[in-house]
């Protein structure tokens, strides 16, 4: 009998290669020969291919590798093109945005941020055509939308950072550098700046539903995992037939914490917390600098500072 | 075939193994101490087996010799002491003495500085330093007591036994960018060797403890207004300095502030006021010290850029809180370096190795070296800059 309770998938299906159902004559061909490939097996679906690229897919990945190219080639370019000091300190390297100075110049000097906004344009048109693909998709496969949706909420985090909080803002030298380090840095640079993202609602709100999200995946893929033996990965049956996986699953959860979600909202809840933290973390970001420039201090306003005892009595800022 | 399950714990081996050995962690036990309010997080956290290296490495040499303080003043008994003239016999060699120990190469000794020859002769360049550095020392413990308290500092402090202290910057270009329209990288995203090896800002050095850029980056308004011409990118230079600071010292953020409002005074520990004297210093020590002995150094002793090796926070602290653990070798030589003798500043850009015999008198007897009396002359009379 079959067992779900392995750290990898101890079950493969092979036979003939799935093709997939037939497109309509307006869309491309499917690309590629399917094949198994065993190990992949492991972690998913053995099957490898076909892909759908179209003229969507195919323009994306086009812009998106130009944009990688300018970043990779730059970030070389930084360490004067020796190869050995570009695999050394590749995770130092980045792509800067142009300095204040150049406010929101189309384009800047090339040395001075040009590259940046280059490389920033073409990867926003790869990851909104993307977007679109991702829609059409699923449309095609005359499914719902929800995973579009869910990468517009992404999207809008990455606009946010790099486009529109600038734009308000009035200089693109507020958007976040590419690179590794350089866009860590920059993160931590700009809760420093603006007096401490910790006390932005936006930011506790985001990182309530990230934790969430990691909370509720934990709990429902143990949850499906542990009742594997009855059936269990056969969520979708389960919603409208509930068998015994589905009902031991919610006894124990109304035994250990008195409600439980049904095979149906539990998809419910995980979508909504993914979607809502880079929605609400967009959302702290775009008043941070623009509505707010000091955070903590905007706590303190609203009582949600702890006040704390005088420590350090007696100092005071030698500067003045 | 299960060739995979070899392949990739071999992979996964070599990767922890590079990830404990290669990052540089500190392994347990850590020290940990509370400074401030619970539930703050104000914390120090110290490495026990790091410390214990630590200590062994700042231990101060004890004087060679309790010096008299009086007899005939040294002025009196040598030939061009410009600076220390005051000294009696008998302090002036116990310094000489540790001069030496704390600063000349073992086999060099005394004519690490001096023309074995004519010990009264400038021609050799590190004396014409060694004067300007004793100067600098004096300022040190006579101006900056906000900094160095009454422990102050010694040429021990920074030299360690070593002509060059373990610790100094300097214009830091490379890897240079190739140029031809491709960025510049805006002085960052490389390993910064002064900034904690971060991809901060390489130079911010140059900006906070040579120039004299604002630090202070935060709006003291909840919102805007006010007209903070500070971004992220400044903050990022603030950083870069603070990265520096905090590896030279040894020390956390939490050292001198509480990290929940970096820049609110009120709640900094007072380490912090401590911290805000020695940037002044340091800005001051690099320009009006170092940067005047530029014509004086040779090119071994610059940066790749050309500038003179400057003084960091490290170049006293060596990765300590306070330097030596706070011993104070002073005690032996408050008058030496406890009190300013003349602060006069010759012209180094006239200086010629191997032939000036006396810094900062040009108008030469026919040996290369006036009298006696002119050596010995107030700090008015032949004052041409001034710190």
């Amino acid at each position: 009998m079959s067992q779900y309770q392995n750290i990898v998938t101890a079950i493969q299906i092979t036979g003939p290669v799935e093709e997939g159902i037939a497109l309509p004559r307006t869309d491309s061909p499917r690309t590629g020969k399917p094949f198994f490939v065993s190990l992949l097996g492991r972690i998913g679906n053995a099957q490898i291919g076909p892909i759908y690229l179209g003229y969507l897919g195919t323009l994306s990945l086009v812009f998106g590798l130009i944009g990688f190219e300018i970043i990779g080639l730059n970030m070389w370019a930084s360490v004067g093109w020796d190869p050995i000091e570009f695999v050394r300190q590749l995770f130092w390297l980045g792509l800067e945005p142009p300095p204040a100075k150049y406010g929101l110049s189309v384009l800047p000097p090339l040395a001075e941020g040009g590259w940046w906004l280059i490389a920033g344009f073409f990867l926003t048109v790869s990851v909104l055509l993307w977007w679109v693909r991702v829609y059409r998709r699923a449309r095609q496969l005359e499914m719902g939308t929800h995973i579009a949706w869910a990468f517009a909420s992404a999207i809008w985090l990455f606009l946010v950072l790099g486009f529109i909080r600038p734009l308000l803002m009035g200089d693109f030298s507020e958007a976040v550098p590419f690179g590794i380090f350089p866009h860590l840095d920059w993160t931590a640079a700009f809760s420093i700046r603006y007096g401490n993202l910790y006390y932005n609602p936006f930011h506790c709100l985001s990182i309530a539903f990230l934790y969430g999200s990691v909370l509720l995946f934990a709990m429902h893929g143990a949850t499906i995992l542990a009742v594997g033996r009855y059936g269990g990965e056969r969520e979708l049956e389960q919603i409208t037939d509930r068998g015994t996986a589905s009902e031991r699953a919610a006894l124990f959860w109304r035994w250990t914490m008195g409600f439980n979600a049904t095979m149906e909202s539990i998809h419910r809840w995980a979508w909504w917390f993914a979607i809502l933290t880079p929605l609400t973390g967009g959302i702290g970001i775009l008043l941070t600098g623009t509505v707010v420039d000091n955070w903590y201090l905007w706590g303190v306003n609203h009582g949600i500072v702890a006040p704390l005892p005088d420590v350090y009595p007696g100092v005071t800022d030698p500067a003045q | 075939m299960k060739l995979w399950i070899p392949f990739a714990a071999s992979a996964g081996t070599l990767l922890g193994v590079a990830m404990f050995i290669g990052a540089g962690w500190d392994a347990p036990p850590v020290e940990t101490t509370q400074i401030g309010y619970r539930g703050t997080g104000m914390y120090i956290h110290r490495d026990i087996e790091k410390q214990e290296a630590l200590r062994a490495a700042n231990v101060p040499p004890p004087a060679p010799w309790e010096a008299d303080p009086n007899g005939e003043k040294a002025s009196a008994l040598y030939q061009n002491v410009q600076v220390l003239g005051d000294l009696s016999d008998d302090q002036f060699n116990q310094f000489m003495a540790s001069i030496t120990e704390w600063v000349a190469p073992v086999e060099a000794g005394c004519n690490y500085c001096h023309n074995p020859e004519n010990l009264a002769s400038d021609e050799v360049y590190t004396k014409v330093v060694a004067r300007r550095m004793i100067q600098m020392t004096q300022a040190i413990n006579t101006d900056w007591k906000a900094h160095v308290g009454e422990t102050g500092a010694t040429c021990y402090t920074c030299h360690r036994g070593q002509p060059v202290p373990a610790s100094y910057w300097y214009q830091d270009l490379e890897p240079k960018p190739a140029g031809n329209m491709t960025q510049d990288r805006a002085g960052q995203n490389v390993v910064a060797k002064f900034a904690g090896n971060s991809s901060l800002p390489q130079n911010a050095l140059i900006d906070y403890l040579h120039g004299d850029k604002p630090i202070r980056v935060h709006s003291l308004t909840a919102l805007p207004g006010t007209d903070n011409p500070a971004g992220v990118k400044e903050t990022e230079g603030t950083w870069s300095l603070m990265m520096h600071m905090s590896e030279s010292l040894g020390a956390n953020c939490t050292t001198c502030h509480n990290s929940r409002a970096f820049n609110d005074w009120d709640q900094s520990p007072p380490q912090r006021v401590t911290a805000w004297h020695g940037i002044q210093m340091t800005r001051n020590l690099n320009t009006s010290y170092l940067d005047g002995l530029s014509p004086v150094f040779p090119a071994e002793r610059k940066g790749p850029e050309g500038d003179v090796f400057k003084v960091g926070c490290g170049t006293c602290h060596n990765g300590v809180q306070k330097p030596l653990y706070g011993t104070s070798m002073l005690q032996s030589y408050t008058d030496s370096l406890g009190k300013k003798g003349p602060a006069t500043v010759p012209d180094f850009t006239t200086y010629e190795p191997g032939k000036t015999q006396v810094m900062g008198q040009s108008a030469m007897g026919p040996n290369g070296l006036p009298g006696n009396s002119a050596l010995a002359a107030a700090p008015g009379d032949t004052k041409m800059a001034s710190d």
